[in-house]
């Protein structure tokens, strides 16, 4: 870890007519951290990893950001040509549904390689080199490059659009809940397999799930949100050790123990 | 202006209104302006059916005078339906001179073909297209598609490409191959072949596109650059074709395979009508008469016009040859 953060987000607000997104969040982000965002649904988690993706724009607050010069910049003063830049290059976006992020009429070789042709690569052997290490990356055999993510399992296309998140070698991912709608098993492969490339790659990572296990298993530190507002914040293991807001409490005591 | 007297005293000539008119001319002098960039107008109902050309009747309807000589081609075929019937359109409702020489025309309205004979700088080439975004059958969104377009994100296009072969060991694109106008805009050249690409290429001729369904211009002006997009090692090529022209004898131009009978047998020909029927007149051609593949032999080969009916190795009409005034 370096001395200077990657991510420092201040004072964001995002208000739907009167109704509240979330409001005043405010915290910084350190290369190779995973920050969990939880709470319950309606919480404003969503709203929050929207904002921070610039998918959404606040309607207050300011997040900048440590480009890979060096050089500050303020997200929500890019132009978006520069953020659309930013989200295919340094960032990854993983959706809860893969559907939403992948191209599901094309090949998964040609998903894993379409980052790479958007920021020029021209030589298709290379690029299907890169696909194919890719994909052996995220478990899925070679012999499946040329198949559709139709074709594909749940947990397969998860982990395809990892793969294709992360062939551009994005400093900093966006996950809303990663692990949603799948089954225990291949969650748990899933989550090991992201714990060894967050920590390989030295990612930073905002992870928002409502599931306090994935939580505790990716993240160093996490932010609990209740009504649009950040309730507690702290190590991970101490907020689930050491729940310390009453709803945190409440939270954590709701966790069925099997 | 070029409002006449035509004769027919409903209509205005060469069809469309004055407003119209203008109105098209703006959105074709955008279209230069800025080559390769689609301009959306305000496409008219015209008395053809959408995919029959109105796109390209309008924009030949907007840019036509009293002394143009239009040529009409189809596919390459000046005597084909939608051919006959756009020419005998322009014919009735402006009563300019049209013609099937590629040399003796001002406008070319063109369905799919560039022709083989070279352009000038006094010719105008006009293409219909049916789907002027190239980028639809990967993003279906118009939103997407234009913001893409004005952020110059063209990694899409490329996916296409590296699609084709993965699936096909080629890049299997052969016509509506997209190519890239003067370093900025992605165009779709329309379904020409892609033989004809390079012939788009810094052309002496101006080409113009239109889309009547989808209401888009867009134009590539004089000794523009077009260039075929490609990947380093999978270089853009041409078709080409074992055999020449099975009644002409010519090389290097596109042909278009006719069926001949129920057994297999076939023949390759110009796809380019006036060219071929251009180098048959010269007493310099090679014979055609023992080229075709199958079954007949020469004998078949010899009188096409009776054995390979409605096919465009039929001899010229003569009225067809008698319309250049």
């Amino acid at each position: 870890m370096t001395d200077e953060p990657l991510l420092r987000v201040s004072a964001l607000s995002k208000f739907y007519g009167s109704r509240v997104g979330c409001e005043n969040v405010t915290f910084d982000l350190w290369p190779g951290e995973v920050l969990a965002v939880v709470g319950e649904s309606g919480s404003g988690k969503t709203t929050l990893l929207n904002c921070l993706s610039t998918r959404l724009l606040p309607s207050s607050g300011t997040a900048s950001y440590r480009m890979r010069d060096g050089q500050w910049r303020e997200l929500y003063r890019m132009s978006e040509a520069e953020r659309r830049f930013l989200m295919r290059t340094d960032w990854g976006f993983v959706h809860q549904n893969p559907a939403d992020g992948l191209r599901m009429t094309v090949s998964a070789g040609a998903n894993v390689g379409e980052r790479l042709m958007a920021v020029g690569d021209r030589h298709y052997g290379r690029i299907r080199a890169t696909a194919v290490d890719w994909l052996s990356r995220v478990e899925i055999d070679e012999d499946r490059i040329d198949d559709e993510p139709r074709a594909f399992s749940g947990g397969m296309r998860q982990r395809l659009q990892i793969a294709r998140n992360l062939v551009t070698g994005p400093r900093l991912v966006f996950m809303d809940e990663p692990t949603g709608g799948l089954d225990v098993s291949v969650q748990a492969r899933l989550l090991d397999l992201l714990r060894g490339l967050v920590t390989d790659l030295g990612l930073a990572a905002i992870v928002v799930t409502h599931d306090l296990a994935v939580a505790r298993l990716l993240s160093q530190r996490m932010m609990v949100m209740k009504d649009g507002r950040v309730v507690e914040s702290g190590l991970t293991d101490r907020v689930l050790d050491d729940p310390r807001a009453p709803y945190t409490q409440l939270l954590v005591s709701s966790i069925l123990q099997v | 202006m070029t409002a006449q007297p035509t004769g027919i005293a409903t209509y205005n000539f060469a069809y469309l209104d004055d407003q119209t008119k203008r109105m098209i001319r703006r959105a074709i002098l955008k279209g230069i302006a800025i080559p390769g960039y689609q301009v959306p107008f305000a496409s008219r109902e015209m008395p053809m059916p959408y995919g029959w050309g109105t796109g390209g009747v309008q924009v030949t309807a907007s840019i036509i005078g009293p002394d143009d000589v239009l040529k009409v081609i189809d596919q390459g075929a000046d005597d084909t339906t939608n051919a006959v019937s756009i020419r005998a359109f322009f014919k009735k409702v402006a009563k300019v001179a049209v013609t099937t020489e590629t040399a003796k025309a001002t406008i070319i309205q063109s369905r799919h073909r560039i022709p083989e004979h070279p352009l000038t700088a006094a010719q105008v080439l006009v293409f219909q297209v049916p789907i002027p975004e190239p980028l639809r059958f990967l993003e279906p969104r118009e939103t997407e598609t234009r913001k893409m377009h004005a952020l110059e994100e063209y990694g899409l296009m490329h996916v296409k490409l590296y699609e084709d072969i993965a699936r096909h060991g080629r890049i299997a694109t052969t016509y509506a191959y997209p190519v890239k106008v003067e370093g900025r805009y992605v165009m779709d050249p329309s379904p020409t072949p892609k033989f004809d690409n390079p012939k788009m290429h810094c052309s002496p001729a101006l080409q113009l596109f239109g889309a009547g369904r989808e209401k888009r211009i867009y134009a590539v002006p004089p000794f523009t650059d077009v260039v075929s997009l490609d990947f380093e090692d999978h270089p853009f090529e041409v078709q080409t074709f074992d055999q020449p022209c099975a009644l002409c004898g010519a090389e290097n131009v596109y042909l278009d395979e006719v069926i001949l009978d129920d057994h297999g047998g076939h023949m390759f020909v110009c796809s380019d009508t006036d060219h071929c029927e251009k180098r048959r007149g010269d007493s310099t051609s090679p014979s055609w008469g023992g080229r075709a593949e199958g079954a007949g032999g020469s004998g078949l080969a010899t009188t096409p016009a009776t054995s390979t009916p409605a096919l465009r190795a039929d001899p010229p009409h003569e009225g067809e040859g008698k319309e250049a005034e």
